[in-house]
């Protein structure tokens, strides 16, 4: 797929949203602290509002041309739009609310059958009740489900687990994973959940006050921040993927390299993981023999030091790519020099682990 | 109660209900125009449907009576063209219901549409529904509580016109005596056991109404 996002200026309260990227991956996420513009950006997309200069191209069709004075009505977009207050019709059933968009008749992509579309959600029991006896989870599938049923050509996803807990986003999580897989629909999807974002996404528009700071895959925007806001907003250091080898009692065994962590486990099950490791979590001791509580205990080699501000970012070889930000004071004392040995020590639950 | 009496509360009843379907269709389209769509005049229609409202009603009635009288604008024309007269017959009282219950019914749907989630509509749009379905599949069944109230305040109102139907319509026997015009009539003549009977089916026509409105809102609610 592709979407063609050019000449985007709309001007809203605090600032003016300025975009123009070009979206290629399956599943994108559009990723910035709230008040961003992101679901500005997403109403454009889907034709719920307009603007003075908006070029908007899906695959070959053009869905919003200014310039020409092009504009698609929503309804004839195929787009479908699942908004953070999800907006299920209260007057009507769940059943009718699938059936608001569904095309019943003619040649029917049977991916998107009412049945296929209940299977995969797993909408069966709820099908007969009213929308307002639904909790929070449910809603978010039926709504998920009514979108699909329309056989949209792309999904516009916007903070899909905002709303909802902790455990319930960890049960969610997974259908997402399988709308994203079974109907091979492109997915734009809103976020400020960094974590969120990576578990869903193959790439990512970093949006701030309207502004699209960065573009590219996940692993890399996260990583390599292009600027200190960017670095702000995503705040992992360390990201890298890893292989969960073990849990128990909670705990899980995850080898990185030629290293072995010890993390919370992750409350979906996922044998491939992203390691996540913030900056401000690694502690940096010279003597090894010491007893403590951490559960990790790295040897390391100080690879490179580079000040920042009042701290230093420290990269350390621990078998993999490690970095740890210390005081400036810190390093002075614990005299840190490159090429030298140092024990990195991280505590179990700072250590996200995100399935990848 | 005598045939003529039916004749009244029967005439009064029907030519209410028609006036407040007639104006439907004009009352939701302003309405709706209102709640949802910025255009310029719009204060100056607001102000203008209400009008009815807060003049005397009277004064409402005078200026149909010079609007729509074989002299009149439209009066004259209808007249000349289509040998239709208005004024002084059952269809003046049509006219002046549906002008004096008007702004009732603009005021109760525009509200209620106010009340509905505008993101409801948007995203059924993006399900494929064009604008004419979504009015009617969304917007309309999420506004018909305060629909359903506005048209029985306006049939009430109906009911009760008095002042704007005496300047179109006269008080004609048979033809346009409504219950409020004959029971003026019966107190000016000194027929009180007359007025007393059309009073008494008043109090039942405007209990059955409010009754009826409280019955549909009960289990509207319970939806």
């Amino acid at each position: 797929m592709s979407l063609l996002l050019k000449n985007i200026s709309l001007p809203l309260a605090h600032f003016t949203l300025e975009v123009d990227v070009d979206v290629q991956k399956h599943v994108t996420a559009v990723f910035g602290p709230s008040g961003a513009g992101k679901t500005s950006l997403l109403d454009l997309i889907a034709g719920l509002r307009a603007a003075q200069s908006v070029f908007i191209q899906l695959d070959d069709r053009v869905l919003t041309d200014t310039a020409k004075g092009l504009f698609v009505p929503t309804h004839q977009r195929g787009i479908g739009y699942v908004p953070q207050d999800l907006a299920l019709f209260p007057h009507l059933s769940v059943r009718r609310n699938l059936l608001y968009g569904h095309k019943s008749g003619g040649p029917e992509n049977p991916l998107f059958s009412l049945e296929h579309v209940i299977e995969v959600l797993e909408i069966e029991p709820l099908i007969s009740r009213g929308v307002t006896e639904l909790s929070g989870g449910e809603k978010q599938r039926v709504a998920l489900a009514r979108a699909l049923l329309a056989s949209p050509r792309l999904l516009l996803l916007d903070e899909p687990l905002a709303s909802l807990d902790a455990p319930l986003k960890a049960k969610i999580i997974p259908y997402l994973a399988r709308v994203r897989d079974e109907f091979q629909i492109p997915m734009l999807c809103v976020t400020h959940d960094r974590f969120e974002a990576l578990t869903l996404a193959d790439e990512i528009i970093v949006l701030v006050d309207g502004k699209v700071m960065q573009t590219g895959p996940v692993s890399e925007v996260f990583t390599r921040p292009a600027n200190a806001e960017v670095a702000r907003l995503v705040a992992v250091e360390t990201l890298q993927p890893g292989n969960v080898t073990n849990v128990n009692e909670g705990l899980a065994t995850v080898s990185v390299n030629c290293a072995t962590l010890t993390a919370l486990a992750p409350p979906t099950p996922s044998r491939e993981v992203f390691v996540c490791i913030r900056g401000e979590d690694v502690i940096l001791q010279r003597d090894a023999a010491t007893t403590s509580s951490v559960r990790n205990r790295l040897p390391a080699r100080i690879v490179a030091l580079r000040a920042e501000g009042a701290l230093v970012r420290v990269e350390l070889d621990a078998g993999f790519p490690l970095f740890a930000l210390v005081t400036r004071p810190a390093c002075a004392e614990l005299a840190l020099r490159e090429g030298e040995s140092i024990t990195a020590l991280i505590k179990a639950p700072a250590i996200h682990l995100v399935p990848r | 109660m005598t045939a003529e009496e039916w004749q009244i509360v029967w005439f009064t009843a029907w030519v209410s209900a028609l006036s407040t379907l007639a104006i439907l269709p004009f009352g939701l389209a302003l309405a709706w125009a209102l709640a949802r769509r910025d255009w310029p005049g719009k204060s100056l229609v607001e102000t203008f449907v209400s009008l009815p409202l807060v003049m005397p009603p009277v004064a409402t009635g005078l200026i149909l009576l010079k609007i729509l009288g074989r002299r009149g604008a439209i009066g004259g024309f209808l007249h000349n063209q289509l040998n239709l007269d208005i004024i002084f017959t059952w269809r003046a009282v049509l006219i002046a219901l549906g002008v004096m219950s008007f702004p009732l019914l603009v005021h109760f749907a525009r509200v209620a549409f106010e009340e509905v989630n505008p993101r409801l509509e948007q995203i059924a749009r993006t399900l494929g529904a064009s604008g004419w379905r979504v009015f009617f599949t969304i917007t309309i069944p999420l506004a018909a509580r305060g629909i359903i109230a506005g048209m029985i305040l306006a049939f009430a109102r109906a009911l009760g016109e008095f002042g704007a139907t005496i300047m179109v319509a006269g008080n004609i026997p048979g033809k346009t005596s409504t219950l409020s015009l004959s029971i003026f009539q019966d107190v000016q003549l000194g027929d009180d056991t007359h007025a007393f009977r059309l009073l008494g089916v008043s109090v039942v026509m405007a209990f059955v109404a409010v009754w009826c409105s409280q019955l549909l809102m009960r289990r509207k609610g319970k939806m």
